[in-house]
């Protein structure tokens, strides 16, 4: 994009956000021709998939083989989440923004694509280089940009779409995907190694740390459509990414599902930080639309002295079931989760992680915060596991929970297994409501009632919004705040 | 500049206000002085504004402004301060922070710029340093751990950066030792100023040794029973409340 266009997207920019003048910013849609796989899901849905992406026979078989897993599974009902029967006939699988070049430089994208990508705040122009985070931009079921590949690629990082590296790095891709989830692990997570679509590939080779931060976004635009974004990351031995994802989707009254995988592999003493700002649609102040944001992410910590931590701050969706996970495979590997999940009105999240200690010497460490207003339901779901080879395997968990109004719930389901004797585990809860002396405090200073429960609560959050890359710290503290607007009365 | 007529005020439908009557100009300093129960906290809490105390009947005149029709922020905004006797802690907010989102909130709402960061930093260590507020103290989260001297301390600082037009200091002295009595009370008589009126509502005589009010009000069973210059302090310490109460009706 030329910088002369600049200020008239901007223009644009503000215009658009001020029309919407409602509490989710994100809700526009972009028209722009699309073209879709045929509605509903079979095998004819998969091959067309594949065949869209130019995808190898491998590729084609291994989703083949996950699809006939998938129609003989059933739908997990064991979270606190409740919702109607989803109708996998009644979806599109697959939806790309027409004349979408297969290897494409900024200037070859549709320029409705990155006035979309502007809007939403995610500059994808090379003139970002100030700001220095690559950014894969994905926008429903394809790859629409990804800035910075030649920089990193002068590091020997691999920083791509999946779908070009399943073509570009086959052994590579071969090698990893389905190692850390395998296709069988639920039923999302074979839906999802079926008919994915697009996410982002990382690799990290020996010893180098990533010059920058890597960033995807992603982007629900279709209506009727799921996104079924899949995303590898593999760190070898000795070296270091930070990675963060972000999610918005257009405002619907139906429900769209989003089942993702995301794997993520550090070798020996590599470290992998991974982060999350989820604010997908939530729905309206009534509970319709939204999105069914059902992820499973895990790492696995597969060489000695390897560290993996996830940190997520959700606050869209109308549902969110998700437990970004760690296996702490090698000896004295780190695990950690540090977690914000904020529900409002009538979103439901059951959201926690799970640390598998298999390794002597591992660690880990789990810091989840949840805020519940309105008519919202927030569990934390977590499970410890340490394995009889896991000497001196350490866990600190601390859930804190903080309610807002009396038509909120918040459950915590901390499950522990040891089998070893030598295993520390703690367990801290709390529960809290926002004390009214608190925000008549601030609002005898000066503070709006709102903006007295935002600061409230990024207080609460703190510990894990000072997890984030610096980049994202201070839209995310921003988010918390929007996300509880209208929670005050 | 304050103008309270027959003020009843009812928490939970208990009355406990019942035809309070003060005026207040600017420059002065009015005591509240009054036993456990009288009335002085809701007195205090009224005016910041705090939800579940209902004026039935009454009014609060602020600069010609019904002041009871108000949230807090816009009170706060308009100069209304209260040093509160029980500051609030806030986990996990540095009490720089809050001073600083504070401050901005107050210029917003009056249609003035807001201060950079720096901004609000050199003026805060400035106005800090005359009251013994420690560096450390701004970084730490918001009255959490502080002792009961650093909360009253932060409270007129607060005051100080606020600069308020009315401030209504409430039991500033309790919990305080004299050291630390005598340097809130020196930093509250630094903020004296021609503009700015003040109420100082005290259970003991003690704090106005330091802090010598105009006009002295003895406030008992929700009014005003007795009123006069700073000598009645004295008066109440040698006969009590009880005395007093009685003499005056």
């Amino acid at each position: 994009m030329s910088s002369a266009a600049a200020p008239e997207i901007n223009k644009q920019t503000k215009e658009t956000v001020a029309a919407l003048g409602e509490k989710y910013k994100y809700g526009f849609v972009t028209d722009i021709e699309m073209t879709r796989a045929p509605k509903g899901l079979s095998e004819d849905t998969v091959r067309y998939i594949s065949a869209a992406k130019n995808e190898p026979d491998w590729m084609l078989e291994w989703r083949l083989a996950a699809y006939r897993r998938w129609v003989q599974m059933k739908e997990p009902d064991w979270a606190r989440v409740h919702y109607p029967r989803i109708d996998y006939q009644n979806a599109y699988y697959y939806a790309a923004p027409k004349n979408t070049p297969l290897k494409k430089s900024l200037d070859e994208v549709d320029p409705k694509l990155l006035e979309t990508y502007n809007k939403l705040g995610i500059p994808l122009n090379e003139q970002m280089a100030l700001a220095g985070v690559a950014v894969d931009a994905v926008f429903d079921s394809v790859s629409v940009a990804t800035t910075f590949t030649d920089k990193l690629n002068e590091a020997g990082v691999i920083f791509c779409p999946i779908s070009e590296a399943i073509r570009d790095y086959p052994d590579m891709v071969r090698k990893y995907l389905g190692t850390v989830v395998p296709v069988s692990d639920n039923f999302f997570a074979t839906l999802n190694s079926a008919v994915f679509s697009d996410g982002t590939f990382v690799y990290v080779p020996k010893g180098v740390r990533c010059p920058m931060e890597l960033s995807t976004y992603f982007r629900i635009n279709a209506s009727e459509t799921g996104q079924f974004e899949r995303t590898l990351i593999v760190a070898e031995e000795g070296s270091y990414v930070s990675y963060l994802e972000g999610c918005t989707a257009p405002k619907r009254d139906e429900n769209q599902l989003h089942a993702a995988v995301v794997e993520l592999v550090a070798l020996e003493a590599a470290e992998i930080k991974y982060s999350t700002v989820q604010n997908w649609y939530p729905g309206d102040e009534n509970g319709l639309g939204g999105i069914y944001n059902f992820v499973t992410k895990r790492g696995d910590c597969r060489g000695d002295r390897s560290k993996i931590s996830w940190t997520q701050v959700e606050t869209g969706s109308a549902i969110t079931w998700k437990y970004p996970s760690c296996i702490l495979r090698g000896d004295d590997s780190v695990g950690e989760f540090y977690s914000i999940a904020i529900a409002n009105h009538y979103q439901q999240a059951d959201t926690g992680t799970k640390m598998i200690h298999l390794g002597k010497n591992t660690r880990s460490r789990i810091i989840s915060k949840g805020i519940s207003a309105g008519r919202a339901q927030n569990t934390y779901r977590g499970l410890v596991s340490v394995h009889a080879r896991a000497e001196n395997a350490r866990n600190f968990t601390q859930c804190d929970s903080l309610l807002m109004g009396g038509q909120c719930g918040a459950h915590t389901v901390p499950y522990i297994e040891s089998r070893n004797s030598s295993a520390r585990i703690e367990h801290e809860a709390t529960t809290s409501k926002i004390a009214e002396d608190q925000l008549f405090y601030c609002q005898a200073r000066g503070l709006g009632a709102e903006e007295a429960v935002a600061l409230i609560v990024n207080g609460f959050c703190k510990e894990v919004l000072q997890q984030l890359p610096m980049e994202f710290a201070v839209e995310a503290q921003k988010l918390v705040g929007i996300s509880l607007e209208g929670s005050v009365g | 500049m304050l103008e309270i007529k027959n003020l009843h005020v009812s928490i939970g439908g208990k009355e406990i206000l019942k035809g309070l009557n003060l005026s207040i100009t600017a420059g002065q300093v009015h005591a509240i002085m009054g036993p456990n129960g009288s009335g002085k906290s809701t007195l205090s809490y009224v005016l910041a504004g705090r939800a579940g105390y209902d004026i039935t009947q009454g009014s609060i005149t602020y600069n010609g402004e019904d002041l009871g029709a108000l949230p807090p922020e816009a009170r706060a905004a308009k100069g209304v301060f209260l040093a509160m006797q029980y500051p609030v802690e806030i986990p996990g907010v540095t009490t720089m922070m809050f001073l600083k989102s504070a401050l901005n909130a107050q210029r917003r709402a009056r249609g003035e710029s807001e201060l950079d960061a720096i901004g609000v930093l050199k003026t805060v260590r400035r106005k800090a340093a005359a009251l013994n507020v420690s560096e450390e103290m701004l970084k730490r989260a918001l009255n959490v751990g502080f002792s009961g001297g650093e909360k009253k301390r932060l409270e007129i600082l607060q005051m100080s950066l606020f600069e308020p037009k009315l401030a209504i200091l409430d039991e500033t002295d309790s919990g305080l030792d004299i050291d630390a009595l005598k340097l809130v009370a020196e930093g509250v008589n630094a903020l004296r100023d021609p503009a700015r009126a003040m109420l100082v509502i005290t259970h003991y005589q003690r704090l106005l040794d330091y802090i010598v009010p105009d006009r002295i009000h003895v406030l008992a069973g929700g009014r005003i029973v007795a009123e006069g210059g700073k000598e009645l302090a004295l008066e109440l310490e040698a006969k009590g409340y009880d005395q007093i109460v009685k003499d005056a009706a």
